[in-house]
């Protein structure tokens, strides 16, 4: 569990038992999806980041996987296992740092490890006392003294000490400010090389994931856009300089996103993994995408499918988003 | 100790740059035989990024037997130093004869920038074509 260089050897054995799956996972408020149709794997031992603006259901997904919220279709399943809303194992089995990481203000550091302690039996009291000592935080100080970037970093302390497998973390930094930010995510980082977990990460802050993520999930509208290995979704894309005159249908793979300048077009396409041959073609140029401009690019659609077509979510044809829609 | 660094604005995957870093140093003679590459942990500490990636970058290290692992000990350089080949040093010269030549002409650094990158295009191109 805790081989450091070994970290990766789950995640590359296919076969192995994935850490989160979902299948057609939807939840319905009234009468309008919060998510639907969502269908998602997540390998034991990736950092994954889950992406979307505001309202695009990252959230209700999040919530659906903690077992705080009931499904009203499909299912979470954790490390092959169904999870159900409410109930103790499904809660035992993932750890949780919320976004505004709430924690009793008028308690000290090891008050709150207390709590930890008394409502989790897998409690790791050595682990939590060591990280907060390593980061320098008082164990008598009461959490309102704390700054907001300590009080994230015992909420993460909380959540490791669980000693959950699956660790889901709501817009972490996102009420931090830069400096807080990089020193909560270097202590992410260091947690993840000493430990076999599997991190769910969601943010609505696109720059700078590529260095924190090797798995990616985009979500838009309650829909899954796209989704899987941050490396192969890369290699898979790309950017294409091509004459303004070029029609989409002479364009090799799948339109993603067009810009049209005066005499050329910037075209994002999805190629697979055919390598992709342009010297044939006077004037075009194809350049590798880079991780902003591809989450951008599929966000964007996601926005133009939906102004396009007011009853989109019926009509979709599977979760990851490849078929073609201009 | 070697540290690491990454560039955010490169384009090039993370893991890469750290694979291309090792390579130079090797070739610079900053890194030789024997010498321990930093933990999993302090890379990813240090450079703020995901650990899986410097795993990556290692195993890719390992694939080209540039470095190995010793268990419980680390990751270890295996691979001598290339040895800086004649040519080397001729291209070299040929090289700073040609920007002094493209400073003369007038030639910003972002002119000879994109000369490269066109030139290399061009000849990557060719190559392909060949095959």
């Amino acid at each position: 569990m805790t081989d450091t260089e070994g970290l990766m050897t789950q995640q590359g054995a296919d076969g192995g038992v994935p850490a989160l799956r979902t299948d057609r996972l939807g939840r319905r408020y009234g009468k309008v999806w919060g998510l639907r149709d969502c269908t998602i794997e997540v390998p034991a031992g990736a950092v994954a980041a889950l992406v979307g603006p505001n309202g695009a259901g990252k959230t209700t997904m999040l919530q659906m996987i903690i077992g705080l919220l009931e499904p009203t279709e499909g299912q979470v399943k954790v490390f092959g296992q169904a999870s159900r809303a409410n109930t103790t194992q499904t809660l035992a089995r993932v750890g949780y740092v919320a976004q505004d990481h709430p924690l009793y203000r008028d308690f000290t550091v090891a008050e709150m490890f207390r709590l930890g302690q008394a409502m989790n039996p897998s409690w790791d009291q050595k682990l939590a006392a060591a990280r907060v000592d390593a980061l320098g935080i008082p164990l008598n100080r009461k959490v309102r003294r704390l700054s907001g970037g300590q009080q994230a970093q015992v909420s993460l302390t909380m959540a490791l000490a669980k000693k959950a497998p699956l660790l889901v973390l709501d817009e972490p930094v996102s009420s931090l400010d830069p400096v807080a930010r990089l020193e909560f995510m270097r202590d992410l980082m260091a947690a993840a090389a000493d430990s076999a977990l599997t991190f769910l990460i969601s943010s609505h802050v696109v720059a700078e994931l590529e260095r924190f993520c090797d798995w990616l999930i985009v979500l838009c509208h309650g829909h899954v856009q796209l989704a899987g290995p941050a490396d192969d979704l890369l290699g898979d894309h790309r950017l294409l300089t091509v004459p303004r005159a070029t029609a989409d249908s002479e364009l090799p793979g799948t339109v993603i996103q067009r810009t049209d300048s005066d005499r050329h077009s910037t075209v994002l396409v999805h190629v697979g993994a055919v390598p992709l041959r342009v010297q044939g073609h006077a004037g075009w140029q194809a350049d590798p995408v880079s991780f902003e401009q591809l989450v951008m690019a599929y966000l964007q659609r996601a926005s133009l499918t939906i102004d396009a077509d007011p009853a989109p979510a019926a009509q979709r044809p599977g979760p990851s988003a490849k078929a073609v829609t201009r | 100790m070697f540290r690491f660094r990454l560039d955010g604005s490169s384009g090039v995957p993370p893991y890469l740059q750290l694979v291309h870093q090792v390579r130079q140093a090797l070739l610079l003679g900053y890194l030789q035989e024997g010498d321990r590459l930093p933990t999993v942990k302090e890379v990813a500490a240090d450079l703020v990024i995901n650990p899986n990636t410097v795993v990556k970058a290692y195993r890719q290290l390992e694939h080209e037997r540039l470095a190995g692992g010793r268990p419980g000990q680390g990751t270890f350089i295996t691979a001598a130093a290339a040895p800086v080949r004649p040519e080397a040093q001729d291209l070299r010269d040929s090289l700073e004869a040609w920007l002094r030549a493209a400073d003369e002409a007038g030639l910003d650094e972002e002119a000879v920038t994109a000369l490269i990158a066109v030139a290399r295009r061009d000849l990557s191109k060719e190559k392909e074509s060949a095959r």
